[in-house]
């Protein structure tokens, strides 16, 4: 599925989850039960061996997951395998995008369903090339914009996005956090354009994700919270998350249609 | 020789390098190339820092015509010591060159990485001498190795953060440095130690290593009243190799000869390279900000390195040192921690200078293959080998 038919029906709960944590096997299985709790988009992580955007508790997931024998090829496997009705994005970092060659990762991700990708580590301006492959495999290429983000860059980045704009909560690395910061507030509202966007990095409770989306944001990415309750076994909290969460957002803007 | 293409976001040598970060690293990086670009024009920052080299660093460092190992090679040597230099390496150009520049910005903290520790003392000298609040990342395994250093930072102030994650070596130092800078740009300047990384530090890490280089072809045509038909420096992330090939760039007569480890062997497992050959023997990726030429398997994970020699046990390699190498203007060459040791044992019996394990490798080199270095050669001395003693016994069960 597409991402903006997706975001006809905003707000939206994109969830993150490691592939291959805890293990290959394991990672289509999950998706579906993410899907099925109420997750309208699910970022898929391509685990790498030095992920710098990261912090303890994805390095730790990605280690396991490698250690689970997760490889680039067994990703496209169990992405093609994990069948949902929600858009499934691809995030990993860019070294693992040129190992594998641009076209051929582009093409990849078409093949398995993948319809985004987010690599943290290319800005833009770095980012020609994979932008190319993934208009001819017709994969959204999405970028991120932070709270350090000047004005004229961040009308940039709204530009060169397609999907939606993915704007990180607080700089730091990923990982749950309790509060949200006024530089939050003030990024969602002065984004210029109109693509839709989602706010991640540090989000783990429904009560931040009300927030954000009163704030004026079109989605919200969970991902640390989650990763950690697989680490811990425990599904179940997990779809109950997903569903007060969703819950959650729906409260402050109904079932509408994409914000202007 | 031109080796950089600017465009207005990042320097690229070819291909090479760039800017491969994630989004709240860019604009301090760019911020720090700003400051950089507009701080290398002023009359009085180079002021202040010729000062600080001269009075407080210890340079001019000599170029010393190596008579005994001359006679052994059977060719004229020098050796550019900069094992003199204070803190006893190269590193202190750099970091009294950053450091400056963070005061300017008025950044108030240093962070760094440190793999064999020189880079991390020569960062905790500056920040005690220029008043920063200092941390050194420093991976679990390399604290244990390098024991003596640690002391020395703390020494002078500085907070030394074992880090624990991935492989807990210098690669994995550089990752945690990267996420503490991502939260703490405002006040903190994340002081890279090698000519690796992404802009600006490769083009900014040369220029400060390069006053090496000034005087090295300034001394030897003093001495000599010619250039050299070889230089040769050891390679880890590049910076001493870079700082005195530079000035010779354009000079296509000198041979650049750059000695990369070899480890145990230069095959590799599934996880682990079994040396730091990256120049050598690596392929093109993306690592710590920049594409460049790295060790990885085919997928994309970055493998571990191996070096007896800390320095030089890195998985990647400056992105200019892997055009110039491209280009073959920058000849490449392994020598192994036997051929170190060799180099290490050498030097000191017949000059009675003890190098770094990581010079000890173009030492060896040289020992090895004295024929390529031609007529008249130069061998970078990048540090001192005081504090590779204990490696040394336990190498060789001492």
């Amino acid at each position: 599925m597409k991402i903006s038919e997706a975001f006809e029906k905003a707000p939206l709960l994109i969830v993150y989850i490691c592939a291959g944590d805890p293990t290959p096997a394991a990672t289509p299985q999950l998706v579906r039960r993410l899907a099925a709790a109420g997750a309208d988009i699910i970022e898929l992580g391509l685990p790498h061996s030095d992920p710098i955007a990261d912090g303890p508790t994805i390095q730790a997931a990605a280690q396991r997951a490698i250690a689970a024998g997760m490889n680039t090829d067994v990703y496209f496997q169990a992405a093609a395998q994990a069948d949902v009705p929600v858009p499934k994005v691809f995030m990993g970092y860019y070294n693992m995008v040129y190992a594998r060659g641009l076209d051929r990762f582009a093409q990849d991700c078409a093949r398995a369903g993948i319809t985004g990708m987010i690599v943290p580590d290319l800005p833009p301006e770095e980012a020609g090339p994979l932008h190319k492959a993934c208009v001819s495999s017709g994969v959204d290429l999405i970028f991120l914009a932070a709270p350090n983000t000047p004005a004229e860059r961040l009308k940039m980045i709204e530009e060169s996005t397609s999907g939606f704009l993915y704007l990180v909560a607080r700089t730091g690395v990923t990982g749950a956090r309790s509060d949200l910061l006024q530089s939050t507030h003030e990024l969602i509202a002065r984004v210029p354009g109109n693509k839709p966007k989602a706010v991640g990095f540090g989000i783990s409770t429904p009560a931040q994700a009300a927030e954000v989306i009163a704030a004026g944001a079109d989605g919200v990415i969970v991902g640390s919270v989650c990763v950690d309750l697989i680490a811990r076994g425990e599904i179940e909290r997990l779809e109950q998350l997903i569903r007060e969460m969703k819950g959650a957002i729906k409260a402050v803007r109904g079932k509408g249609t994409i914000a202007s | 020789m031109q080796t950089q293409t600017s465009d207005t976001f990042a320097v690229k040598f070819g291909r090479y390098g760039g800017l491969f970060v994630p989004e709240t690293l860019v604009t301090p990086l760019v911020q720090l190339a700003d400051a950089y670009q507009r701080l290398m024009k002023s009359d009085d920052f180079k002021e202040e820092l010729k000062q600080a080299m001269k009075n407080f660093a210890g340079r001019p460092t000599p170029l010393y015509h190596a008579k005994n190992l001359s006679r052994k090679l059977g060719r004229r040597v020098y050796l550019k010591r900069e094992d003199l230099m204070h803190g006893g390496a190269h590193k202190l150009n750099n970091t009294l060159g950053q450091a400056l520049i963070a005061k300017r910005m008025g950044k108030t903290r240093l962070i760094a990485e440190t793999g064999a520790g020189q880079h991390g003392v020569a960062t905790a000298i500056v920040g005690a001498n220029l008043g920063f609040e200092t941390q050194i990342y420093m991976g679990e395994v390399d604290i244990e190795r390098q024991k003596m250093n640690v002391y020395r930072m703390q020494l002078m102030g500085a907070q030394v953060i074992p880090v624990r994650s991935g492989s807990r070596t210098l690669k994995d130092a550089i990752n945690e440095a990267m996420r503490d800078w991502a939260s703490s740009f405002d006040h903190t300047h994340y002081l890279l130690g090698t000519a690796a990384g992404a802009h600006p530090f490769p083009s900014m890490v040369r220029d400060f290593q390069s006053v090496i280089g000034r005087e090295a072809r300034r001394q030897i045509m003093q001495a000599e009243g010619r250039l050299p038909d070889s230089i040769t420096a050891c390679v880890g992330g590049g910076s001493n190799a870079m700082g005195i090939f530079a000035p010779f760039l354009e000079d296509r007569e000198v041979r650049l000869l750059a000695v990369e480890a070899g480890g145990r062997g230069t095959g590799k497992t599934d996880k682990i390279a079994d040396h730091g050959a990256s120049l050598g023997l690596g392929t093109d990726g993306i690592l710590h900000g920049a594409l460049t030429k790295i060790l990885q398997d085919p997928y994309g994970q970055i493998l571990e390195s191996y070096s007896v020699a800390a320095g030089l046990d890195y998985p990647g390699v400056g992105p200019e040192l892997a055009y110039l190498a491209e280009k073959g203007r920058v000849l490449t060459k392994i020598a192994d921690d036997k051929t170190a040791m060799n180099g290490f044992h050498a030097l000191s019996k017949l000059e009675g200078i003890i190098p770094a394990l990581e010079s000890a490798h173009a030492v060896g080199y040289a020992l090895e293959e004295p024929q390529a270095l031609g007529d008249l050669a130069v061998i970078n001395i990048s540090g001192r080998g005081d504090k590779d003693l204990a490696t040394v016994m336990d190498y060789e069960n001492i």
